[in-house]
């Protein structure tokens, strides 16, 4: 059996997909380092656009708009995680029930359906109920979408660990929601962490439904980066992009270091 | 002797399948006792009733007089050896065996003394701060006999302990595990496949198949006085002949050999007609002329013994288990033997 390496075209192909995959970033990147003001002329290395983020004309805007992004990424995903953790625990501790498989269907519909199609759902939803746009909507929009990527991670972890553990803990003495503190959520927790840092990144880094949901004068990361590039793209914008990169790859990174760690300990 | 677990008319259903078809049995206070069965008999659906990880779908079970039907897992003062020993991987050994004094609310100071004592007890004292993970099999299966053991339960249940560990070690562990049941005088309660560890370490055996008792006794009464044609094919080698009753009478029968030679046996049955005999390869001898005329197939040398196959002029099987010693003579194959049934070598089965 030869290697992949030797299969007819895998290099050609290979160096297309990364270099359409990652070339746009790989540039954003290095312009962001780049000291004179143009996007496609390079002017020599300089951190200028990053201080200019932290204390130019728009820093203002972008800090209050990353306090709401970071705040409603951490909200949602503990929110989503809790969920997650008990749908999980409901779909491989639960037995059989009736309407197993559409519970399954339903928890991870919002992979399926269209963005957008969720987007103005949510909008035409809250306002029916009436309930004003603004931070707790976005909140809530984004409790719910990010539910699905919690829950695989966690569920893959739990459906890995025996039930003979939560038996042999009851079996000791423990209560039920002994035997879930002491026992399984401790060999659950990779999982968590890892359904937890994806559900954040899926948060933070939204940008259709919370255009939608967020209201007048309410901006995320996202919606402000996208507000300032429709007056034309400054070498800032390419700054603040590579620093949501960095944080992205930097919790991506967590998450499968805490699946690898998770491998290790599973019994 | 009082009874530590009465179990009585016991079912459990999965939808439609039945695991357990009214079991009844009578487990004694201080007894090893062990539920010895092929696989799916329902034995270990049986420890899971006891244990309370399976509701029972009919009957009841007692421990110490208390039926145990509404008391939850932790409510229950039994404890149980799994047989994946499912020892918590993120909990050092000691922390393992302390887990259950924990849970009862025992004292770091005293948990921590007691668990210490059940390491020294499997041997295991300088394991205390290893991880599960760091262990052998054998040295995890302790750990996990030490933490059942810990909490001081009235009764262990033990899940095929043994079945994951190699031969040499799975021996050692048989005199193991009944020393200790000695010296701690607590019932165990054992659930195995393998015949040759329940009669080494049993008081008392239930032989079940298809989710019933076959028969309860000690090892010696089920392997020489089987009740039925399952316990005695299951317990150890033996020869099923079937044969004609004619009469039977104060469990005694009179039953026809294949041959025509007569015998009387003790009976299993009471009804006549067709039925099956039993008698053990090494409860037989070679004669000239003897009860049972059989052609020698094959001699297989086994070391200790010589096992002899042979086939009787109606076409039924035999084997003959001979003793190795230098006055015994080996008939070569092919040749006509006659067998002798030592006295009360043959017993008539029930079905």
């Amino acid at each position: 059996m030869k290697g992949v390496r030797h299969y007819p075209g895998f290099l050609g192909i290979a160096v297309a997909c990364l270099v359409v995959l990652y070339a746009p970033l790989v540039v954003v990147t290095i312009y962001s380092f780049n000291d004179s003001p143009s996007i496609t002329t390079w002017g020599g290395f300089s951190w200028r656009w990053y201080a200019d983020v932290f204390t130019g004309p728009e820093a203002e805007r972008f800090g209050a708009a990353a306090w709401n992004s970071v705040t409603i990424a951490v909200l949602a995903a503990t929110a989503s995680t809790a969920i997650a953790v008990a749908a999980a625990l409901a779909m491989i501790r639960g037995g059989r029930f009736r309407g197993k498989s559409a519970t399954y269907a339903l928890i991870n519909l919002p992979l399926l359906v269209p963005e957008i199609v969720t987007a103005v759902a949510t909008l035409i939803f809250f306002s029916a109920i009436g309930l004003t746009t603004g931070y707790l909507t976005i909140l809530i929009a984004h409790i719910t979408f990010c539910i699905p990527f919690a829950y695989l991670p966690i569920a893959a972890r739990l459906s890995g660990i025996e039930e003979v553990y939560e038996q042999a803990a009851r079996d000791l003495y423990a209560t039920r929601a002994q035997a879930f503190r002491l026992v399984l959520l401790p060999l659950l927790m990779p999982g968590v962490i890892s359904g937890y840092l994806l559900a954040f990144i899926i948060s933070l880094d939204d940008f259709i439904i919370t255009n939608f949901v967020k209201g007048a004068g309410m901006e995320t990361l996202p919606t402000a980066i996208f507000g300032s590039v429709k007056q034309g793209i400054k070498p800032n914008i390419m700054a603040i992009s590579t620093l949501m990169l960095a944080v992205s790859v930097l919790f991506v990174s967590l998450s499968y270091l805490v699946n690898r760690i998770g491998q290790k300990t599973r019994a | 002797m009082s009874t530590a677990i009465d179990i009585s008319s016991v079912v459990k259903r999965y939808g439609t399948a039945t695991a357990l078809h009214g079991v009844s049995m009578e487990i004694r206070d201080n007894e090893f006792f062990t539920l010895l069965g092929p696989s799916g008999c329902g034995k270990t659906t049986l420890l899971r009733c006891i244990a309370g990880f399976e509701d029972v779908t009919g009957g009841e079970i007692r421990l110490f007089g208390r039926n145990i039907a509404a008391l939850e897992p932790n409510q229950r003062p039994v404890n149980t050896v799994f047989q994946q020993y499912a020892l918590f991987p993120h909990m050092s050994v000691i922390d393992n065996v302390a887990f259950g004094l924990k849970m009862k609310g025992v004292a770091l100071a005293e948990r921590r003394a007691v668990a210490g004592r059940m390491l020294e007890m499997v041997h295991l004292s300088d394991f205390a701060d290893r991880m599960p993970a760091q262990l052998s099999g054998g040295q995890q299966q302790r750990v996990a006999l030490a933490r059942a053991l810990a909490p001081a339960p009235k009764v262990l249940l033990l899940d095929e302990p043994l079945s994951a560990l190699d031969l040499k070690l799975r021996q050692a562990m048989r005199v193991e595990l009944k020393t200790l049941q000695e010296q701690t005088g607590i019932t165990f309660v054992f659930v195995t496949h393998d015949q040759e560890e329940a009669l080494t370490m049993s008081d008392r055996i239930a032989v079940m198949s298809q989710g019933r008792v076959q028969q309860i006794g000690t090892a010696r009464d089920i392997y020489e006085s089987p009740h039925n044609r399952f316990v005695a094919d299951f317990i150890g080698e033996t020869n099923l002949i079937e044969v004609d009753v004619t009469a039977v009478s104060g469990g005694m029968a009179d039953v026809v050999l294949p041959g025509g030679h007569r015998l009387r046996c003790p009976a299993e049955t009471t009804a006549t007609g067709r039925h099956h005999l039993s008698i053990r390869p090494e409860r037989l001898s070679l004669t000239g002329t003897g009860e049972l005329t059989g052609t020698v197939e094959r001699v297989v040398y086994l070391g200790t013994d010589l096992q002899l196959l042979a086939r009787l002029a109606d076409g039924t099987p035999f084997t003959v288990r001979l003793q190795n010693s230098a006055r015994t003579q080996v008939p070569e194959a092919g040749a006509t033997v006659g067998l002798h049934l030592e006295e009360g070598a043959a017993r008539l089965l029930a079905d």
